[in-house]
């Protein structure tokens, strides 16, 4: 018997994993997760729960069904789960949560494929999913520390504020997730904490969110909105950082994420302007991420000495 | 000014303070008669002759070749047809060596034209030592000799645990210089870099201190792998990119590996060829990591034993290194010219890890030197796609292995674009 392994060469390989990759989005999204348990209470904790196991079981039950590879240990359900949580307000009834696992997972991962495959975000699939079949539900905001759950009483984002010129919280509030909204997009500290961690793990380029952010940035400055309360509001950061920047849905190439940003950034601007929705931040990144191959193919580089591509059907 | 892409790899440069050590001659020697690139050599000897070391054995008229030599006196016992590490069935001279060590006759010789270095080179059988095996003779006698006004020598070793290259450096200055120089003088190329990585600086002070006053500029490069691929360092000591289908000369450069242009001025100085080579033996199996002079066709079994390597926990066997390296399938393999390093290593490192679904996470892309799209290669050549393989360009990819690295999923991009090339050519 001969003991040696042959393989084709490289023989070394880099510790980074799949798994290693989302348990960092995982440790990225603990910031914002516990912030949404300090302002929601413990209902936000069992909002997640719910999302994450409905989503791991989702997963496992189609690759079951597909007679395919079993995956939940990869951990990527595990980080759709804990997105949509964090992208619900605090008073969804369960079971409108698991349906939301149910849209993200089967629908729009596992239909098309599984990891790597999928064409739009899963948690922003379902936001929206939800967000047209369950609008009450799903701008049901509660106050910041009325930790009554489900029976919490109703209060106005600052979006909606903006929008109706209601009384702003102050931008420290605003800053810190001192206001209403979904769970996890509340506080910008705990996002960006999150976002750093990100980037200084290498596991994504900081290029993305800030071209998003700064165009709409921008784009209100110009417009003589209210640039700061804007990126501070709605699902902003939390898009920007953590669903813009997902890998399969949106551009491999850095000029591709550069586009993808600023197509983002006018999208939320237009909707949030113009549009009958308070907030835009999940159609621009749905509407980019069905964008995005054609992106990628636009900012394709030049191989290295290559001569030019010719053209075929 | 573009930057190429590459990949930071932990160094391993364990044997970089490890002087050479010149292993005894075995009892025994194997000299495949396939070293190089392309057309292998018939023996010239039959079992029964006396050889000298240094002795013709091999050669062939083919022109891509280069003509083989003894390393050892002895014996000719054999010539044997055994399977060589890259798959096909080589040729083998199995010489019995005697105690003496009695070598030829060496006529040093100076040379003054192309013709002149191209025959030089040819008869001391010397074939790019980087790795590559590519007939040094052949690169040599580019046409119209004016075109050429660069010479870059290859001294990046930017491979993992190898520090073959930089021995030499370190030990023999002089004769690359002179080696660079006469080169030089003969193709009437006014200038020429030594491209180091920036990770030897003892190596790029010494030669700086050499080449004072001459045409000759060390240049430090990034430790970025694969700092050494030709394209690359070309790229990177001239700033210029060789094009698809082009070679180096058609943009005025000629490439040369350090350890093969010091090889050529030993020839010119002793008019003894190519037969013995420097290798770093390493590993995680290693304790002593060494740098090794052993004559060729010496089996790796024999230089492990004399290197005092434990070979009972080896579970692979490199040779080369660890990112373009070749898996042998056994130790009874011998030694040849473009070897620079042995490396063995435990059950840990040779377990090949688990392929998930690739994420798109787009790190191949950046990592690859020459700008292409390995995920989407590999699922061009998974679905036979070769007009879109054509397209992404899977030819320029030099193998360098830094998207199967990189990769979390763990995929075998860089096994995949070799396959593609297969079928591309096959077609």
């Amino acid at each position: 018997m001969n003991p040696f392994i042959v393989s084709p060469s490289p023989h070394i390989r880099s510790e980074r994993t799949t798994r290693s990759i989302m348990l960092d989005v995982i440790i990225a999204l603990c910031p914002a997760w516990l912030a949404s348990v300090i302002i929601f209470g413990w209902r936000a904790l069992l909002v997640s729960a719910v999302c994450i196991l409905s989503c791991v079981l989702f997963e496992y039950f189609c690759r079951l069904l597909m007679k395919r590879e079993q995956t939940i240990g990869d951990l990527s359900a595990v980080v759709t789960g804990l997105l949509l949580a964090l992208n619900l307000p605090v008073t969804i009834p369960l079971w409108v949560a698991m349906f939301g696992s149910f849209i993200a997972i089967a629908v729009a991962k596992q239909l098309f494929g599984g990891i790597g495959q999928n064409f739009a975000n899963p948690a922003i699939t379902a936001r929206v999913v939800l967000l047209a079949a369950f609008g009450g539900y799903m701008t049901n905001f509660t106050a910041p520390f009325d930790y009554a759950g489900a029976d919490a009483v109703s209060a106005a984002t600052p979006l909606a504020l903006l929008a109706s010129d209601g009384e702003l919280p102050s931008l420290l509030q605003m800053f810190l997730g001192v206001k209403a909204g979904s769970m996890g997009e509340v506080s910008a500290l705990a996002l960006l904490i999150g976002g750093v961690y990100l980037v200084a793990r290498r596991v994504i380029k900081p290029i993305t969110p800030l071209v998003f952010v700064g165009t709409v940035f921008l784009l209100c400055g110009i417009t003589g909105g209210q640039p700061l309360y804007q990126i501070l509001s709605g699902g902003l950061l939390l898009g920007a950082i953590f669903m813009a920047t997902d890998y399969a849905t949106t551009p491999s190439t850095n000029w591709g994420k550069v586009i993808f940003g600023l197509g983002a950034g006018l999208l939320t601007f237009l909707i949030r302007t113009y549009g009958n929705y308070p907030e835009g931040v999940s159609f621009a990144i749905l509407l980019m991420n069905i964008l995005t191959p054609q992106i990628d193919k636009l900012t394709t580089r030049k191989p290295l000495g290559g001569k030019k591509v010719e053209k075929h059907a | 000014m573009l930057k190429l892409n590459g990949l930071r790899l932990l160094h391993y440069k364990n044997s970089q303070n490890a002087a050479t050590v010149d292993m005894p001659v075995p009892k025994i020697v194997r000299i495949p008669m396939a070293q190089h690139m392309v057309a292998p050599c018939a023996p010239v000897v039959k079992p029964g002759d006396e050889v000298l070391a240094g002795q013709l054995i091999g050669d062939s008229e083919q022109a891509f070749s280069v003509p083989v030599h003894s390393s050892v006196s002895g014996k000719v016992k054999a010539v044997e047809e055994a399977v060589g590490p890259a798959g096909g069935l080589v040729r083998r001279v199995v010489i019995e060596t005697d105690a003496e060590q009695r070598w030829i006759e060496g006529r040093p010789r100076t040379v003054t034209s192309q013709r002149e270095l191209v025959e030089a080179a040819r008869e001391a059988g010397l074939a790019g030592l980087g790795g590559a095996g590519f007939p040094t003779h052949i690169k040599l006698n580019y046409k119209d000799v004016d075109r050429v006004d660069a010479l870059v020598i290859n001294a990046a070793e930017c491979e993992p645990y190898i520090t073959s290259d930089y021995r030499e450096m370190m030990e023999n200055p002089d004769g690359i210089l002179r080696g660079i120089q006469t080169v030089m003088r003969c193709l009437d190329i006014p200038r020429a870099f030594i491209g180091v990585e920036d990770n030897k600086p003892e190596a790029i002070a010494l030669l700086n201190q050499k080449a004072a006053g001459t045409n000759i500029r060390v240049e430090p490069l990034k430790s970025i792998y694969p700092q050494g691929a030709e394209k690359v360092i070309i790229y990177n000591t001239t700033g210029r990119i060789v094009e698809e289908g082009e070679i180096p000369a058609d943009k005025g450069v000629l490439v040369l590996n350090v350890t093969t242009v010091a090889n050529l001025d030993r020839f010119l100085q002793t008019g003894l060829p190519l037969t013995h080579k420097r290798v770093t033996v390493d590993g995680s199996l290693v304790k002593k990591p060494m740098n090794i002079r052993a004559p060729i066709g010496t089996m790796i079994s024999d230089l492990l034993a004399f290197a005092g390597v434990e070979t009972d926990g080896v579970r692979k066997a490199l040779m080369g290194g660890p990112m373009m390296g070749t898996a042998l399938d056994t130790l009874e393999t011998p030694l040849i010219k473009n070897n620079n390093a042995i490396l063995v290593l435990g059950e840990e490192e040779a377990r090949p890890p688990r392929t998930t679904a690739c994420i798109r996470c787009g790190r191949c892309i950046d990592v690859c030197p020459m700008n292409l799209r390995p995920a989407d290669l590999e699922r061009a050549y998974d679905l036979r796609d070769t007009e879109r393989l054509a397209a992404l360009k899977v030819n320029l990819c030099i193998n360098c292995g830094s998207c199967t690295y990189v990769c979390p999923a763990k995929r075998n991009l860089a096994q995949k674009h070799q396959l593609a090339k297969g079928l591309l050519k096959r077609k």
